[in-house]
């Protein structure tokens, strides 16, 4: 799931000032913590209030997308509504908001939300936690399930680093698990410290480099090699 | 793997044999380097230091490039530099430049690190770059010493770089077992020595030698000698895994309390503290391990190197 923040409501407020009819749209998608319909009329309230703080009169309508990433979705979901209104917020993560915008390039899109990464969340825990940086080149199965990527703060392929005290990470003052520990105790369990030897050579940064796109059924796109091949 | 050629005097120091003694030099916020000259001049004059290392913004604090005062003190001391390079603000272009520079200038040891992350230094909201890890900085040496390519196999123009270079163990590691096997990698990709991190216990320093010798690689102990109470309570408290001994604060404190009016007083009862604990450590050290030597750490504090090391 993506996980995203809810901007400072000034900040949204600022943004959002000089229209004063806008449609809220929540996504139902993926992102966390929810950002539907609810959240919408909530935001809308407090916009609306901060517009009568400033004698200003704002006209909103809350309403919800089942996925905004999807633009056939959100197409037809918005449609009715385009018309109607200035200006759109979106409660979807950065994802939503640059779809709505390509769907709808006749209106301008505006996010309230701060998308951060990509986590899971562990039951009955009331937070969230990036387990995967969609590095495009999965150690995992190296690593005993757990990612250098997303669970070192220096993405470290060949860790532990000296900046771990009894287990933990010199970032967050000590207080978060250092995965390369973590990584040594998996496989130290199964008896796979072979794989914790191993010497892994340098990741190809090309997987991350943005924009990413992939075709189905076809190589990855993004890297030179195989777009030089193409031409 | 066969050994590489001995390039730096210290490589040289180590493979005769010697038990080698290096310091360490710390460039800041500065721009004036006749300080950093100065020790380096005062460290050479004991006739005790094979190479000073210079550090390259520890604790993720934005210093001056290590490579600058690397060659100064080489220039101007007549100091032999270990040239510290932290993958921390360079991916692997500007390490490959930052290399074949130093090169050219005739610097002839690295010591390969991480980097303290920069969340931890005084530009906080910077991004750390950690393109290749520090393992990876030690393969991509071994090509351009042993091959004269760059880590994508290009040829370097004039063939192999001649340098040496190591990395960093930590003595005060828990667990230790994931620690080994990382030096076990690093000696795989070719290093020639390891410097450790501080300790100041005798006995953890041992067995941490005991675990390093199956690499059969020269390894430096770390030491940190005290140049004040002020400096042993801030290392006690905020370098990760380093505890300083409770006697050894206890005593500080209070020489620097009966001396407060007589710095040359406080400063002879300082240096005492540091030579009864230090000394007799550093004996056993090479009379019970495969220590190659010691890596003295004592940044701004030259004048403790003459009476400490003087018998060995």
């Amino acid at each position: 799931m993506i996980i995203t923040q809810q901007k400072n409501i000034e900040e949204i407020y600022e943004i959002v000032k000089l229209y004063s009819k806008i449609l809220i749209a929540g996504c139902d998608g993926c992102c966390q913590p929810p950002r539907s319909v609810n959240e919408a009329k909530v935001l809308g309230q407090l916009l609306e209030l901060k517009a009568k703080s400033e004698n200003r009169d704002l006209k909103w309508k809350a309403i919800t997308v089942l996925r905004q990433c999807d633009d056939r979705i959100a197409a037809t979901t918005l449609r009715p509504f385009i018309e109607d209104f200035e200006a759109i917020v979106s409660l979807a993560c950065g994802l939503g908001v640059v779809m709505v915008n390509r769907v709808f390039p006749e209106i301008l899109t505006f996010p309230a939300q701060n998308s951060m990464f990509q986590g899971a969340q562990n039951n009955g825990d009331n937070f969230f936690v990036q387990y995967c940086d969609t590095c495009g080149d999965c150690l995992l199965g190296l690593t005993g399930g757990v990612c250098p990527m997303a669970g070192c703060a220096k993405h470290l392929s060949n860790g532990p680093c000296g900046g771990t005290v009894n287990s933990k990470c010199e970032v967050g003052k000590y207080t978060r698990e250092c995965a390369w520990v973590k990584i040594w105790e998996r496989l130290k369990r199964f008896n796979r410290l072979d794989l914790f030897k191993k010497y892994r050579p340098p990741r190809d940064y090309r997987l991350m480099t943005a924009p990413s796109f992939i075709e189905i059924n076809k190589p990855y796109t993004n890297i030179e090699e195989s777009n030089e091949e193409k031409t | 793997m066969a050994k590489r050629q001995a390039f730096s005097n210290l490589m040289k120091a180590i493979r005769d044999g010697k038990f080698v003694f290096t310091g360490e030099l710390e460039p800041k916020k500065i721009l004036d380097l006749s300080e950093i000259v100065r020790s380096a001049e005062e460290m050479k004059k004991t006739g005790k230091i094979v190479a000073a290392n210079v550090t390259d913004g520890p604790q993720g604090d934005a210093y001056m490039a290590s490579m600058v005062p690397s060659y100064m003190i080489q220039e101007k001391a007549g100091m032999e530099a270990v040239w510290q390079i932290a993958v921390r603000d360079r991916n692997r272009v500007a390490l490959f430049g930052d290399v074949i520079g130093g090169a050219v200038l005739g610097l002839k040891n690295i010591l390969t690190l991480t980097g303290d992350h920069t969340a931890l230094g005084d530009h906080r909201r910077a991004k750390a770059v950690y393109d290749i890890d520090s393992t990876q900085f030690c393969e991509m040496l071994s090509k351009m010493i042993d091959e004269g390519k760059d880590y994508e196999g290009n040829e370097i123009v004039g063939g192999k770089i001649q340098m040496n270079f190591g990395c960093v163990a930590n003595p005060n590691s828990d667990p230790r077992e994931p620690e080994i096997l990382k030096v076990g990698r690093k000696v795989e990709q070719g290093i020639d020595f390891v410097q450790t991190q501080t300790a100041f216990s005798v006995d953890q320093a041992k067995e941490f030698l005991k675990e390093l010798e199956q690499f059969n690689i020269p390894v430096l102990l770390g030491l940190f000698p005290l140049k004040s109470y002020g400096i042993a309570s801030y290392f006690d408290a905020n370098i990760p895994g380093v505890s300083v001994p409770k006697e050894l604060l206890t005593s500080l404190k209070k020489a620097e309390k009966e001396n407060k009016e007589d710095k040359k007083a406080k400063y002879a009862a300082i240096d005492k503290i540091n030579i009864e604990y230090f000394e007799p450590f550093i004996r056993e050290i090479k009379k019970t391990t495969k220590a190659a030597g010691i890596h003295c750490m004592a940044v701004e504090y030259e004048r403790l190197f003459g009476p400490l090391l003087k018998n060995f």
